[in-house]
């Protein structure tokens, strides 16, 4: 059984590229069959995606359920050792051990021990996590020589980057070059990645594809309270009366999260629960009151909810004089918002918008979450704020049960957010705080004015339309695949194809980005290195490297550690800036720059984070905010805020005369329309997302042959009734489009709202088999951003769809 | 009374100013921030010129027969790369600086009259202005280094 090869006609780019020949690329020798997946519970793992029951009631702990695979004729007696990790598909961080036999990692088994899962896996857990390890894998440097990628060796390779990077900062200084890292990489990696270029090269071009799937969860939080940091835990799912999922498909997003709440809903004191989200997902079947608003009007059905709490008097007026700040500006910007009105703009019905309410309004606890449906759409930050502001008018925040998770989409976002390799600076600094920046000068020991801090750090979108145009010419690319995963992908190619960019790109596979690369440097991979990282609950996990990477592949780590060593970056007396040589020495340094911070790492350590479970930051405290103080003061805070309509900046006066102090912000703003609505010529609303089986761009997932098999190509979502409208049905392969870009897709009907079409966006090219770009939901997306938290609305694309025949 | 032709000329610095966003707007679809935000403070400023509408019925607008004296000149069209953004974006700023103190005069005398709908006019769109004030001075802060030193 093999993954379906590259040919080398794929790419359509004009370079014609050889397979890798890597040894032991194939599968692992050992198949799989379905009826041994999740054995201990006997059970089909990739049809049961949540697996077994196990029904509890309120305020009684989330029974244990260990989950195992392995591969095939192996017992856990079998294995030589089990090593310590969490899983890395997504942002739930699974507490896991890896299997190794004879060197080579064989399965993996939840931890029982761990407050994030209590020993489940999810599909992707079991089958995706480890099967590709010794799959199709990267082993040797490329080097692009007369128009084609090449082998060569690691000096050879880094002799270029260095050779490239040092011209231009010679020629043109900082501003040329950009990084582009990852949410997969691990805290270490970023802590360095960060070091590197704020004080070594000193550019404000840092972000990650976080931008894609974090960034508004980062921004809401911000703006709310001051600074990042995620309020609830998970354990609140045990003791909540009320859930509300906001734009968020938990059962295939997260998929062990998902369990934890079945376990609630099917005990005894089953919690309300409440689903907004455009189709009829597995959350909201399984929910009491299911409101799927257009895409593109969350707002204004956030703004309704809002309205009917203060029109009951569901508000907690002592709570809220005491602990935030814009309640009358609040009540004045929804007052419009009659459940008519919303009713209107987001057809739901009033009823729905009413019932929802009164839950959110008289449940005791209340815990929310929050996810693509809100972030990757128009107004994301003001909606997603609009979530906090619920909370905060019923003081339902910091106790049992009662919080919000603004999600992360990737396993490791949150540590791209902490550690400043994104665009923030590291440890929830302000950048426009220049106390902040000099903590950091100090702790570096380099110059103030090294550290890019005269403007927002520029975020990805913006890093793409410098390279576009030229004024960056070092794009250095980590663990990720934007020539897949960012929107319009035409305009990507072309930009990374351009002959004036010179592109690095470090990877575990050939991608379709790494194709494009100028130097292409070979990356090892989870359970080939170790390092920390942390979930959506800020809980942090150790994972321990449990064999050596294939070939001549690298850690993350080492390679950055080798750029900065080979570029000579210097602190102010000379020595040399990065005094760390290993994962634990990253550990340590990052620890002493978070001390303070609201993410203090300091109680932390490797030996604490062996054996057990994972421990949140900071100082293990399972929720934020128990004493109602939130980081809103000035010296404090991450930021001064933003205008939710513009994006424009809060100044530090202004910031400073609003006497935050501790409170948090209630920020409101009206709905406006969004700026791709149906047309004539393009009369359907395409949303993207993420499916149970897959992750990311697939590099992993879809070598995975389990996963693969159970969705080996993308489709369309259509409503029965637009099917039916079209002439189409089940199956029947049909072009969907839009002005940027289409793909060709067979029908799956059912899930969606009338006039609204769904893509998985997980498809590229690198297993098409065919050299067109008619696959990839983001060939069709469009490049429009949020303006504060600059994530791009990949859920409002206007297509149209034709019948092939 | 010069109130009208204060008002007259407010009245034409706001659609100036309404058709500079556009201009900017449609001149720079490449950069889909400045597009979109553009478009939406133009509708603003349209927004408020409704807003004044009734105002000037009451007081009489008065049209300034010497445009160069008071009247703002426009953007003729915008300007391409990274530094015509730049400077383009400075235009917009002079231009909404000088309906911002506008703004401001005309709330003064309205004060002086006691005028309670002008008043609540003024507020309201004083603090609409502020708006754009500071989105243009954050886009600018952010295009100015990469556009005078890379671009
Ligand atoms: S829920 Fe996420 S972290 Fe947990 S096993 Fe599944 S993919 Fe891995």
């Amino acid at each position: 059984m093999s993954v379906p090869l590259r040919s080398a006609t794929l790419y359509s780019n004009g370079y014609p590229f050889p397979l890798l020949t890597s040894p032991g690329w194939a599968m692992p020798d050992r198949e799989f069959r379905g009826s041994r997946a999740g054995y201990r519970h006997g059970m089909d793992r990739i049809t049961e995606i949540w697996g077994a029951r196990t029904p509890h009631a309120r305020d009684t702990p989330w029974p244990e359920r260990v989950d195992l695979q392995l591969a095939d004729g192996l017992a856990e007696s079998d294995v030589d050792s089990w090593v310590q990790s969490a899983c890395v598909l997504c942002s739930n961080g699974c507490g896991c051990d890896i299997a190794v036999k004879d060197g080579r990692v064989v399965g993996v088994r939840g931890r029982a021990a761990d407050v994030v899962n209590r020993g489940r896996l999810g599909p992707k857990g079991l089958f995706g996590s480890w099967q590709a390890h010794r799959t199709d894998r990267l082993t040797t440097p490329l080097i692009r020589r007369g128009g084609r990628l090449v082998e060569t060796d690691w000096d050879t390779a880094m002799a270029e980057v260095v050779r490239r990077s040092q011209e231009l900062l010679r020629e043109s200084g900082p501003l040329s070059h950009g990084f582009y890292t990852s949410g997969q990489l691990f805290l270490e990696e970023y802590y360095t990645l960060g070091v590197i270029g704020k004080a070594g090269v000193g550019t404000p071009h840092m972000d990650g594809n976080t931008r894609l799937c974090t960034a508004t969860a980062a921004a809401a939080l911000k703006e709310t309270f001051g600074s990042d940091g995620q309020p609830a835990c998970y354990a609140d799912v045990e003791a909540c009366d009320a859930l509300f999922l906001f734009g968020h498909n938990m059962a295939e997003t997260q998929t062990v999260l998902w369990s934890r709440v079945l376990d609630r809903l099917e005990g005894p004191d089953r919690p309300l629960l409440v689903a907004v989200d455009p189709r009829r997902t597995k959350v909201a079947e399984a929910a009491d009151v299911h409101l799927a608003p257009l895409p593109g009007t969350n707002l204004a059905f956030m703004n309704g909810l809002l309205r009917e709490l203060v029109e009951h008097g569901w508000v907690d007026r002592d709570y809220v004089s005491a602990h935030t700040i814009g309640f009358d500006d609040l009540v004045a910007t929804v007052e419009p918002y009659t459940p008519e009105h919303v009713a209107e703009i987001c057809r739901v019905s009033p009823a729905d918008l009413r019932r929802a309410a009164e839950i959110f309004g008289t449940s005791r606890r209340v815990l929310s979450t929050v996810l693509q449906g809100f972030y990757q759409s128009h107004q994301a930050t003001a909606a997603a704020c609009q979530v906090n502001n619920l909370h905060l008018l019923r003081g339902l925040i910091g106790e049992p049960g009662c919080g919000v998770l603004q999600m992360n989409g990737q396993p490791t976002a949150q540590n791209t957010r902490e550690c400043g390799a994104d665009g923030d600076l590291p440890g929830f600094r302000n950048w426009d705080n220049p106390a902040h920046v000099e903590e950091l000068a100090n702790l570096w020991n380099v110059d103030p004015l090294t550290i890019p801090h005269w403007a927002p750090p520029t975020h990805a979108m913006q890093i793409w339309r410098y390279a576009e145009q030229g004024s960056i010419r070092f794009l250095w690319i980590s663990a990720t695949n934007p020539a897949v995963s960012l929107p319009e992908l035409s305009r990507i190619r072309s930009i990374l194809s351009s002959d004036d960019l010179f592109v690095v790109a470090q990877d575990a596979f050939r991608t379709e980005t790494t194709e494009l690369a100028d130097v292409v440097l070979p990356a090892a991979m989870w359970g080939e290195k170790q390092g920390t990282f942390t979930n959506a609950s800020r809980v942090v996990h150790l994972s321990e490297q449990a064999v050596l990477p294939p070939g001549q592949a690298r850690s993350d780590l080492d390679i950055f550690l080798d750029y900065a060593h080979r570029m000579g970056f210097r602190d102010r007396d000379g020595n040399p800036l990065i005094t760390w040589k290993d994962p634990e020495g990253a550990f340590d340094a990052w620890r002493e720059c978070s001390r303070g911070r609201p993410c203090d790492y300091t109680s932390l350590s490797y030996a604490e984070l062996r054996g057990g479970s994972g421990i949140p930051w900071p100082h293990g405290q399972e929720r934020l905010y128990t004493d109602n103080v939130f980081p809103t003061a000035a010296e404090e805070c991450e930021d001064y805020g933003h205008d939710l309509l513009t994006g424009a900046g809060v100044t530090p006066e202004q910031y400073r005369a609003a006497r935050p102090d501790g409170r948090a912000f209630l920020k409101a703003l009206e709905h406006t329309p969004p700026p791709e609505s149906p047309s004539a010529e393009y009369p359907f609303l395409c949303t993207t997302g993420r499916t149970a089986y897959h992750f990311h761009t697939r590099t992993k997932t879809g070598r995975s042959k389990p996963l693969r098999d159970a969705a080996p190509e993308p489709w369309v979502e259509l409503s029965a009734a637009d099917a039916a409208g079209l002439g189409v049905e089940e199956g029947d392969v049909v072009r969907v489009e839009s002005a940027r870009g289409g793909v060709e897709v067979p029908v799956r009907t059912g899930r969606c709202r009338d006039g609204v079409v769904f893509l998985p966006f997980h498809y590229g090219y690198w297993d098409s088999g065919s050299g067109e770009h008619d696959r990839a939901a983001n060939e069709l997306t469009l490049t429009e951003w949020d303006p504060v938290s600059k994530q791009p609305l990949f859920k409002i694309s206007a297509v149209r769809i034709t019948r092939k025949d | 009374m010069h109130l009208a032709t204060y008002l007259g000329l407010l009245h034409g610095s706001l659609r100036t100013l309404a058709d500079a966003f556009r201009e900017v707007a449609s001149g720079h679809g490449d950069e889909p921030d400045v597009r979109l935000t553009c478009h939406t403070l133009a509708n603003r400023i349209d927004r408020q010129a409704e807003k004044l509408a009734p105002v000037v019925e009451r007081y009489g607008e008065h049209r300034e027969a010497e445009p160069e004296r008071l009247h703002a000149a426009g953007l003729d069209s915008a300007r391409g790369g990274g530094v015509g953004l730049l400077r383009d974006l400075q235009d917009l700023y002079a231009l909404t600086s000088f309906t911002d103190i506008t703004w401001t005069v005309v709330g003064q005398a309205a004060q002086g009259l006691r005028d309670t709908e002008l008043i609540q006019v003024v507020h309201a769109c004083e603090q609409d202005t502020a708006r754009q004030l500071a989105w243009l001075k954050t886009r600018i802060k952010q295009s100015a280094p990469q556009a005078l030193i890379v671009g």
